[in-house]
């Protein structure tokens, strides 16, 4: 194959090459929104590990993918100048050297891992003159709510945020496991109920960036979907102060019905949450939520 | 009566499950009225359903697995068709209720109901005839295990039509798997066959791990054991630590949902974590139990192939035990989102990392294999060298998700997705693939034919490409796995990409089948009468294909590796090593078979409807069924008629036999 005369295969060999650069092009914009093209200070970290380490492993994984190739070829019953070595099993020196290219890359990417998992840890401040805000975070089925606690002002199944300013996440669930996850932000972390995790994110810019739980939780799962929209400092205050004139009051009752079974819904806020309602939630002392019915 | 059982359970309004049953149902009769019209029942009984030979359950296990492929696969199709259509506001043809039970059956199916029996019924065949030796240590038991895999199976696919599945993922993670959560029998359909699925695997592991240890050939040292038996061993030596754990853990789950307790509930201090470390920690080794073999494969395949011994042996040996060992250590990086704290995560993110260290060996090795060799690009070979080429790939993106900033953004992708089916097909499938067609001959007495056998290859290949390139990025763009809808319409072309190499794998199960029938109707032009097709360097190959019940007229001699490549060398006197001492043969007298039993065969019967009737709380009839199995095993164990002796007459005279069919 291949040793076709080369003039005819120059238009087709283009033709693919230009079809090749069209496909790498949209797959590249079609990247925009997910976790290569991050818009957080947590993201962007995770996006040189990602780079790196794929580099790095690159590194040994194409010259083996190529060697096995050209071995296979060279080596072929029907290749008379390749020479047989029907007993040849081994050498000290190659074994050497199978055991220390895979040992050196893992010490690589060992570190790599050891000390990003430090560095990323979800619930490790980010650093900032900004002080963080506290945003905590409830999965319900199958929604979001996302409470501020120090304006006692809530959100459901949207997510408002000052840029430029960390964004502390306290992250608990009423009823079955969730991921909290903001790709273009960074880091995800689990939501379980009786449980507390937490979260620092920072959004780079305002914009609006696409939210979704990471772990599926049942029938409405899919549609456990919001936006995420950062504002300027001004502007977000703005929507605080509207939230705060706003109406309708969040306590346990109202949490209880919320935490029923519902697929997407709209948004809305709360102008005024009981206090300490995330800590009830989070330590399983809501009331007993119904069961799921049955089909 | 009848517990929670009635006509509703059926699910008449919907046309999938009730079509697919019928299907089934048509398939199955036929065989059946086929089957009885034929006449062929004494002998299904006799020699197939009552076997207790190694080969014959061996070659059962593997048929079950091809036929739990369509199933599996069925399921596969179906989410790659649901996914391409329900893009922007779109909700495709298949409602969420629904679409989770697929994806769940699919996770469920083709672990435990494919690619275990598939790898445990090659290890079941191969191990003794590269052991040099009669059966496995507990020939009965091996049966018992078989039928109780074919009674999971036999449950989880009356799943379909009687009731539901569970809608929780392959892994049913409670809560949402507690009963307040999934009050349905989905939940219970899943743990109970795999419950009694899994007390099967433990037995055969049990079983394959005493051969190894304590059944081998005079002479056959651990150092001169074929690579294939030590990967064997490290498989099986997981499933009898690892196995226990899931029967525990779902154990646990069972209380929870049947009898009011708290493991892992929400309440009254239950916590679904434990379940989750627990699950993993029987989950990392499972993969390795499905991995190690295929790698041994691809260590016969290569080796054979490129006519020359297996480059440095030693390494492979110390690189599969330690494989065995550190995959204990690494659960963790299934759940690095759950927030343990750096320390935790950077220790199970190197961990997990180690681990690529002799498989990186392996590859290195099986690359220094084909080096000198004189390559025969037969079937076996073409898997071997698509699973060189995209195992690497697969490897390569899983040391990505070990490194825990990393999985923070990938957890739970499709990109995940796309690894472990990188992994999974291109390891374990082209591994079973390449087993299959190599060992095929030795089963059956015919080679299978090479041209399809190659076809097949390439449309795997290349539609494993096609249908998991295109996860891997849309993973990076943020997509997230069990989705059955999204918004974003540019994600649309890339799933539409991926349904085409799902056609491209049907395509190549389709010529599967195809290629068993067409070899059946060629038998007599395939046939290999020589009992050595390829040219082989181990025991399995110096007997006659197929080989007669007892294996070995007489017991090999094994003074070295590769045992019988050190034969026919000697034969031809092109001894390699000058003081290689002749082969010598062990003759024995009479040799003892185990009698068939229909124990196995019994014992299954009863466990399905046990099953059944706890999945539906129909308790009198659960009793049945319990009292059945005790009272089988009971039966079994009092009986004193368990073997049959073989005069040396008889086996000089079959042999005599096989000799004559040789060529010349």
């Amino acid at each position: 194959m291949g040793t076709g005369t080369s003039k005819p295969t120059h238009a087709p060999r283009r033709s693919v090459a230009i079809a090749a650069i069209v496909a790498l092009a949209a797959g590249l914009s079609a990247c925009r929104g997910g976790v290569l093209d991050p818009q957080g200070v947590v993201g962007r970290a995770q996006r040189v590990i990602l780079y790196d380490a794929t580099a790095i492993m690159l590194a040994v994984v194409v010259p083996v993918i190529v060697l096995t190739l050209v071995f296979v070829w060279w080596f072929r019953a029907g290749n008379r100048r390749a020479k047989y070595r029907p007993d040849w099993d081994y050498s000290g020196r190659i074994e050497m050297i199978t055991w220390s290219i895979p040992a050196l890359v893992i010490v690589f990417l060992g570190g790599m891992a050891w000390i990003g998992s430090h560095d990323l840890d979800p619930p490790k401040p980010i650093e900032s003159a900004a002080a963080p805000l506290d945003v905590d975070v409830v999965a319900l089925d199958w929604r979001w709510l996302f409470i501020y606690p120090a304006d006692g002002v809530a959100s459901l199944n949207r997510l408002t945020i000052p840029a430029r300013v960390p964004i502390h996440f306290r992250i608990t669930s009423t009823s079955v496991m969730n991921s909290f996850f903001i790709p273009q932000l960074g880091s995800q972390i689990y939501a379980m109920p009786g449980m507390t995790t937490q979260l620092y994110l920072e959004a780079d810019r305002p914009g609006t960036y696409q939210g979704l739980s990471a772990q599926f939780s049942g029938d409405g799962f899919s549609d456990m979907r919001f936006d995420t929209v950062a504002l300027s400092a001004d502007a977000f205050a703005e929507w605080m102060r509207t939230a705060k004139d706003g109406t309708g009051v969040l306590d346990g009752n109202t949490l209880a019905a919320l935490a029923l079974p519902s697929k997407a819904d709209g948004v809305s806020t709360y102008s005024h949450v009981a206090g300490g309602l995330f800590d009830d939630v989070a330590r399983g002392a809501m009331p007993m939520l119904p069961a799921r019915e049955d089909r | 009566m009848i517990g929670k059982l009635s006509w509703s359970a059926i699910p008449l309004d919907q046309p999938i499950p009730i079509i697919a049953a019928g299907v089934v149902a048509l398939a199955i009769l036929a065989v059946l009225v086929l089957a009885t019209l034929r006449g062929w029942w004494p002998y299904l009984w006799r020699e197939w359903i009552t076997s207790v030979d190694h080969k014959r359950i061996g070659s059962m296990y593997m048929i079950l697995a091809l036929v739990m492929l369509i199933r599996g696969f069925s399921d596969a199709i179906m989410m790659r068709t649901q996914l391409a259509l329900a893009a922007g506001g779109a909700e495709g043809y298949l409602p969420p209720e629904h679409y989770n039970q697929i994806f769940s059956a699919h996770g469920a199916i083709m672990i435990f109901f494919v690619a275990m029996p598939f790898v445990v019924g090659l290890m079941n065949f191969v191990v003794p005839l590269q052991l040099g030796i009669r059966d496995v240590a507990f020939p009965v038991l091996n049966s018992v295990s078989f039928w109780l895999t074919a009674a999971g199976v036999l449950l989880i696919n009356v799943s379909l039509v009687v009731g539901e599945f569970a809608r929780t993922g392959w892994l049913a993670y409670p809560p949402l798997s507690e009963l307040a959560y999934s009050p349905g029998v989905g939940v219970d359909y899943y743990l109970w066959s795999l419950q009694i699925s899994g007390v099967g695997t433990l037995l055969s592991g049990i079983n394959l791990t005493t051969t190894i240890l304590k059944l081998r050939a005079p002479g056959m040292s651990y150092a001169r054991m074929p690579i294939f038996c030590w990967t064997a061993l490290a498989s099986n030596l997981l499933i009898v630590a690892a196995f226990p754990i899931l029967t525990a853990t779902f154990a646990m789950l069972l209380l929870d949902r049947y009898c009011g307790f708290h493991f892992f509930t929400n309440e009254l201090g239950g916590n679904a974590m434990m379940y989750i470390n627990l699950i993993w920690l029987w989950g990392h080794p499972e993969v390795y139990i499905l991995i190690l073999p295929a790698f041994g494969i691809f260590s016969e395949v290569v080796a054979t192939f490129a006519g020359k011994p297996l480059f440095s042996y030693r390494s492979m040996v110390v690189a599969t035990m330690a494989i065995c060992v550190l995959s204990f250590m690494v659960w963790l990086h299934h759940f690095f989102t759950m927030g343990a704290g750096a320390n935790v995560n950077g220790f199970f993110g190197v961990m997990t990392m180690i681990i690529a260290v002799p498989t990186g060996v392996k590859v290195f090795n099986w690359l220094f294999t084909l080096y000198g060799g004189r390559i025969r690009f037969t079937s076996p070979v073409y898997w071997a060298i698509g699973f060189m080429v995209t195992f690497v790939i697969g490897g390569m993106t899983g040391v990505l998700l070990a490194v825990p900033p990393a999985d923070f953004v990938l957890h739970n992708s499709l990109f995940l997705v796309a690894h472990f089916h990188n992994t999974i097909i291109g390891g374990v499938v082209f591994g079973v693939m390449a087993g299959y067609m190599y060992w095929f001959p030795k089963a059956f007495g015919f080679v299978l034919n090479e041209c399809l056998g190659k076809m097949i290859f390439w449309c795997w290949f290349i539609g494993f490409y096609l249908a998991f390139m295109p996860l891997y990025a849309l993973g990076l763009m943020g997509a997230t796995r069990r989705m059955q809808h999204y918004d974003n319409p540019a994600w649309q072309p890339f799933m539409i990409v991926a349904l085409c190499g799902a056609v491209l794998i049907l395509l190549g199960i389709i010529l599967t089948a195809l290629q068993l029938v067409i070899s059946v109707r060629q038998r007599r032009r395939n046939a290999d009468l020589t009992g050595d097709p390829w040219n082989g360097r181990t025991l399995e190959w110096s007997m006659p294909s197929p080989p007669p019940p007892w294996n070995f007229s007489e017991l090999p001699l094994v003074t070295g590796r590769d045992a019988f490549w050190a034969m026919k060398q000697a034969r031809s006197g092109h001894s390699a090593h000058s003081d290689a001492s002749p082969p010598r043969i062990v003759t024995s007298g009479l040799v003892r078979v185990p009698r068939n039993t229909p124990v196995g065969f019994f014992i299954a019967f009863f466990a399905v409807v046990a099953g059944f009737a706890l999945i539906w709380h129909i308790w009198p009839m659960a009793a049945l069924g319990l009292t059945g199995i005790v009272t089988a095993v009971i039966r079994q164990a009092w009986s004193d008629d368990r073997e049959m002796l073989v005069s040396h007459d008889e086996i000089v005279a079959a042999s005599q036999r096989a000799m004559r069919r040789l060529p010349s």
